[in-house]
């Protein structure tokens, strides 16, 4: 393939013919921010935020739909640049609930990224301001579009990672925004609630209901596991606080990407439930009572011993399970052949 | 699966049989989505209008348990047309006569009688896939939960060979496995016939191998049962006492209230699990378990990727996690079994199985790895039967038709065929208690046909009791064209539609997987 | 001493006599919040955030001044504790800026911890709101009186070591603020930047100048680090970012840990990567020093130069 070779920030950087600048920035380890780009979507060029200076171009172009050029000079980072940056911060701002105090995103939220990085405090304009009211008529997802800043990251995810265009622009001018058909809620529309619109949110326009209202995005330890629904073998992050495991995010999968479905995503409750099972149990005239784990494996082994000295190791059947481990899997399976000496040992994989 | 995942998005043909992806694999759902984005034809086989079918460029209604039929003829097509790949079938297989005699007598036409779907449909998607250049198939419990459920994947088989459809990129056999991990459960020998990686238990060789590992002096040689044939069994007070680690098989398996009878029947039941499943209240002892999130380990998918689950937080309560539970029952039977940690039990399992000779945890934080993966240094197999089949040439198995078990009648006129839905998960234990998938997704229903119900009377929303030979549940009707005439359709997730209780316990001879996609049953309106 | 058994939210507790409710609890594990109360300090009572509910008492006493007694109920997180504390956030915030958005306290601000527990997204009185200037008058700590919740913390610490006593609350009123003698900035002031003040200041009031800009809380670990300066073994954070220390914060001054500006410089310069030249102040101005100058080494360094002379090194 043709590459070509610019100058970013008086670096030279070569990249393969038709990368964006933004490419060649961040191949070449330089920062430039963004708001409406993500890699996995199609370029957009709305925000604005990615705006370099290239001489002899009219204006400041934004660097995530410009290809570069051969022997093209970039500035990422000169006054003028920086100036249109921050005057960009200060519009989203003027129109922007300044409540990081309780928002879920607070500390994970590029808006606020950015306007710590340019210094811009306040919003700099006076004006109108949105006042829609807050959705939350579904247990899976918050809406605040009162947050919402327009770079339509949440509409392309609809379209191009999950495939349902459920929201998409509507009206004009000030009162644009994000919308179902019909302008109803979330809950009203053909919505499934896979919430990979909000895994690309930047802002705190979406939001995981029960994650973000329980936690601080800093108070979180992720860990990295797999799913345990469907047989995909997504990966997932599970939240966790104070020994809770309080939400789930998506991350960079293997084999789903970003990408989760409303099981993997918001499935997560059963754990702490207050149904779990928390002490061994055996039943006494019918009824379970409380036993400790010394009581039930021994009660476990006798019996068990006692059917196979009577009947054979063959009157002893073992159901593995497929949503248990391999190593557990396999020592059920070596626990039935090798201790109980019987092959009955399966599992619900027909079902 | 044949092919990983992601050669989903490379294939310019998708024949999704018996598979409601996006509903039961979501995720890979989104792949056969981008797919048709792409410009990839899909072809959808199922009675019923799911989404992906609705997204099809050809949606093939065809009449429940007739598969091998349309299959059949498919091949018919691509035979008597000349499209099969004859470098392949030359080259990589053996048989092709055997099938050429059999599918010849399944014309498009006769296909048609029995199927529904008419012979212009069969021959243009019979063109379809065999012309083009990566073709894949996908298929779920549609094809598999039928008494010819094996027959039904070997026509499948049949087709993709005969194409050269297989062992490239892009294309395969791929069946979508419903569970987080019933590949690794297969993989670890949870089965009554192989130990770890298929290796069978009739083998000498084998049974010597682990008995040394294992430190016993021989381990049994005769095949074991299957979940049926093990109720069963215990129906019969063969199987005296049953050990059941985290499945419900009252909720799933069918003709549930035998399932109830027979491990009632039993001297001695435990059950190990999160919750007090519709099985653990049965038990004689129940043993707390720890979540998924709770423990470290490994899960296996459907493409055969083996990926590390990690511990996030201690098990609640006095759980424990289930490969310690079963090392203390064990310990406690006078076979001493400890372990440090799970990593050390996956150290074993590789040493005792080719496929996973090269897994290791060390190996696996850097990222997962596909088997067959023999060594160390071996890569992980994402695509099989590339170059060479595991049997070395590609056997075609020609089958034939046979009607599903139970046919409608006079008395029983419909076909209740179950499934899942988006939102839940098998027997809904983890679903129903999410705080939030069980109150969006709230009341099972019935979907059934306009037609249908008119005939019965029957309006949207009203309570109504399905009846077949086994059982009877009550559960609100939802009527909709998703279903075809003839026939209703619900899931097994929730507890107060236990639709497991009226389903066919018949089992096809060789998988033993039992026939849950056709029974018959009648519809009546409670007054 | 005497034990004295009391029972909070229902589980009984036994602790010696003269002990307040909020150890009391704490000692149980149960949370009280508290933005004035310190461990080291005498009781202060002013914030009104830690207040229970003592069925038989008037008002809802604050835990943290209310000796425990002999057989006493207490509530902690009653309807009528959870609404007064939800009122006093609200009060506080209807005159705090708005601006987590950039605060450097954010994500490690009490103020911010309690609102968001208790819910309280916006404040709900309307009025007249502080509107003081920036106090960043020295190369040390940033004042930003518009944040401070007049707590108290910074005054009673500093006043813990005599001869400092830099600050004290001033005026009365909505007009009451923290404020040095004759309220000018700090800069023009006693003070010494031993950065006690900052340590323990709840909220964004008080913050390091040095650091201004440089990360955000939850960007950062906290690495302990020993002063070794003198015998008093105080304690400081260095400050890290993507592996790198940018720069040291101390930790709450505790007994004998007096905290003093040199002790934090000469950590700096030993472990920050690019520290910032130190200044000091000459003739009421800071002035970029040397850092043998700011650590008071030049005569030590002039006479080992002098030693060296002779030697003929």
């Amino acid at each position: 393939m043709a590459e070509v070779t610019l100058t970013i920030d008086g670096r030279q950087v070569t990249v393969p013919a038709g990368s964006t600048i933004l490419e060649a920035a961040r191949a070449a380890g330089v920062f430039i921010p963004t708001l409406c780009h993500d890699p996995e979507l199609s370029l957009w060029g709305g925000c604005r935020l990615c705006v370099v200076e290239v001489p002899g171009m009219r204006n400041l172009p934004a660097a995530c739909v410009t290809p570069a050029a051969e022997g093209m000079v970039v500035y990422t980072a000169s006054p003028a640049v920086i100036e249109a940056r921050k005057t960009i911060l200060q519009l989203l701002l003027a129109n922007h609930p300044m409540d990081c105090l309780t928002c879920g995103r607070n500390g994970d939220c590029r808006l606020q990224d950015y306007a710590y990085m340019y210094g811009v405090r306040q919003a700099g304009f006076a004006g109108e301001r949105h006042q829609y009211p807050l959705e939350e008529d579904n247990p899976f997802i918050v809406r605040d579009l009162n947050k919402c800043i327009l770079c339509g990251k949440c509409v392309r995810a609809c379209a191009e990672i999950q495939g349902n265009y459920v929201v998409d622009f509507a009206y004009r001018g000030f009162n644009t925004k994000i919308a179902p058909a019909m302008d109803t809620t979330l809950a009203g529309s053909n919505c499934v609630f896979c919430g990979n619109c909000v895994a690309v949110c930047p802002v705190g326009a979406l939001q995981e209901k029960h994650l973000r209202s329980a936690v601080r995005t800093w108070e979180v330890k992720k860990v990295r596991t797999v799913c345990p629904y469907c047989g995909t073998g997504c990966t997932i992050e599970l939240n966790v606080k104070d020994g809770r495991v309080v939400g789930v995010t998506s991350t960079d999968g293997e084999v789903n990407g970003r990408a989760l479905c409303a099981k993997g995503r918001f499935g997560y409750g059963f754990i702490h439930h207050p149904e779990r099972l928390t002490r061994p149990l055996i039943k006494k005239n019918g009824v379970f009572e409380e036993a400790t784990w010394e009581e039930a494996v021994s009660l476990v082994a006798e019996k068990l011993a006692a059917v196979k000295r009577e009947y054979g190791p063959d009157a002893v059947g073992v159901l593995a399970s497929a949503r248990c481990t391999n190593e557990e899997n396999y020592l059920l399976s070596k626990f039935a052949r090798a201790v109980l000496g019987t092959n009955n040992i399966d599992h619900c994989a027909r079902l | 699966m044949t092919n990983p995942i992601s050669d989903i998005e490379g294939a310019d043909f998708i024949l999704a049989i018996g598979t409601n992806t996006t509903e039961t694999h979501p995720i890979i759902g989104l792949k056969v989505k981008k797919a048709v984005r792409h410009g990839a034809t899909l072809v959808v086989v199922d009675p019923r209008e799911t989404e992906v079918a609705r997204l099809a460029h050809r949606h093939l209604r065809l009449r429940p348990g007739t598969d091998i039929a349309l299959l059949n003829a498919l091949a018919h097509v691509i035979i008597e047309e000349g499209l099969y790949n004859r470098e392949f079938v030359e080259s990589r297989t053996e048989g092709f006569e055997d099938l050429k005699e059999v599918v010849a007598r399944y014309t498009p036409e006769y296909a048609a009688e029995i199927t529904g779907i008419d012979a212009a449909t069969i021959r243009e998607v019979a063109r379809g896939y065999a012309k083009a250049q990566n073709a894949t198939i996908l298929y779920t419990m549609g094809v598999t939960q039928h008494i010819c459920g094996t027959h039904n994947v070997f026509a499948i088989a049949n087709l993709a060979m005969l194409c050269g459809h297989i062992g490239k990129p892009y294309s395969g056999v791929n069946p979508l496995r419903g569970q987080n991990n019933v590949q690794g459960a297969c993989d670890m020998g949870a089965l009554p016939n192989v130990l770890t990686g298929y290796q069978s238990v009739v083998s000498e060789e084998v049974r010597r191998k682990f008995a040394v590992a294992w430190g016993v002096e021989a381990l049994p040689e005769k095949p074991g049962l299957t979940v049926g044939e093990m109720i069963e069994a215990a129906g019969r007070g063969e199987i005296r006492a049953m050990y059941i680690m985290g499945e419900n098989p009252v909720l799933s398996d069918p003709d549930a209230e035998h399932v109830v009878h027979a491990l009632e029947k039993l001297d001695f039941l435990v059950v190990q699990d999160i919750f007090l499943t519709e099985t653990a209240r049965l038990a004689d002892v129940v043993l707390p378990a720890a979540s998924f999130a709770e423990k470290d380990g490994t899960f296996t998918n459907t493409e055969r990727r083996v990926q590390r689950v990690r511990k996030a937080i201690e098990p609640v309560g006095q759980a424990k996690p289930d490969w310690e539970i079963i090392c203390l029952v064990a310990t406690a039977m006078g076979y001493p079994m400890s372990y440090g940690s799970p990593a050390e039990i996956m150290a074993e399992i590789a040493r005792l199985t080719p496929s996973y000779g090269g897994i290791s945890y060390e190996r696996l934080e850097k990222g997962s790895l596909v088997w067959p993966c023999p060594a160390p240094d071996h890569p992980g197999t994402p695509r099989l039967h590339v170059e060479k089949f595991a049997r070395g040439l590609g056997k075609f198995h020609p089958v034939e038709y046979v009607p599903p078990h139970e046919q409608p009648d006079a008395e029983y006129p419909l076909v209740l065929n179950t499934g899942r839905r988006l939102h839940h998960y098998h027997t809904g234990t983890m679903t129903m208690r999410t705080g939030a998938l069980e109150k969006h997704y709230n009341q099972e229903y019935l979907e059934i046909n306009p037609a249908d119900a008119a005939r019965l009377g029957i309006a949207d929303g009203e309570r109504v009791r399905v009846v077949s030979r086994r059982g009877q549940v009550e559960v609100t009707a939802r009527v909709t064209e998703v279903v075809p005439p003839g026939m209703v359709f619900t899931s097994f997730h929730f507890p107060e539609v236990a639709i497991n209780k009226l389903t066919n316990p018949v089992r096809d001879p060789v998988a033993k997987i039992p026939e849950l996609k056709v029974c018959a049953v009648r519809v009546e309106k409670i007054a | 001493m005497p034990n004295v058994t009391l029972t909070i939210d229902g589980r009984q507790v036994t602790v010696p006599a003269g002990t307040t409710v909020l150890e009391a609890a704490r000692e149980a594990g149960i949370f009280i919040p508290t933005l004035c109360h310190d461990p080291l300090l005498p009781g202060w009572g002013a914030c009104r955030l830690c207040v229970v509910e003592i069925p038989g008492m008037r008002n809802l006493p604050a835990s943290c001044v209310t000796p425990v007694a002999e057989g006493m109920v207490v509530y902690t997180a009653s309807e009528a504790v959870i609404e007064a504390r939800r009122t006093i956030i609200d009060l506080l915030l209807s005159n705090h800026p708005m601006d987590c958005l950039t605060c450097e306290k954010n994500g490690d601000c009490r103020l911010q911890d309690y609102a968001f527990l208790y819910g309280v997204r916006q404040p709900s009185f309307k009025g007249e709101k502080k509107n003081y200037p920036l106090d960043d008058s020295n190369p040390y700590i940033v004042r930003d009186l518009n944040k401070c919740i007049l707590c108290g913390r910074c005054v009673r610490t500093c006043q813990a070591v005599p001869e400092r006593a830099v600050i004290d609350f001033g005026y009365r009123g909505f007009n009451t603020k923290v404020v040095t003698a004759m309220d000018t900035p700090l800069g023009d002031s006693s003070c010494v930047y031993c950065g006690r003040c900052v340590a323990v200041c709840p909220v964004g009031a008080l913050t390091y100048k040095p650091l201004a800009g440089k990360g955000r809380t939850w960007e950062v670990e906290k690495r302990p680090v020993t002063c070794t300066f003198c015998e008093s073994g105080c304690a400081f954070d260095l400050v890290v970012k993507n592996g790198r220390v940018i720069g040291v914060m101390a930790k709450e001054p505790g007994p004998g840990r007096p905290l003093c500006l040199k002790g934090r410089l000469g950590l700096e310069l030993l472990y920050v990567e690019e520290p910032l030249k130190p200044m000091l102040k000459k003739d009421g101005q800071f002035v970029p020093v040397s850092w043998a100058e700011a650590l008071g080494l030049e005569s030590i360094l002039d006479r080992m130069k002098k030693v060296e002379g002779k030697e003929g090194r």
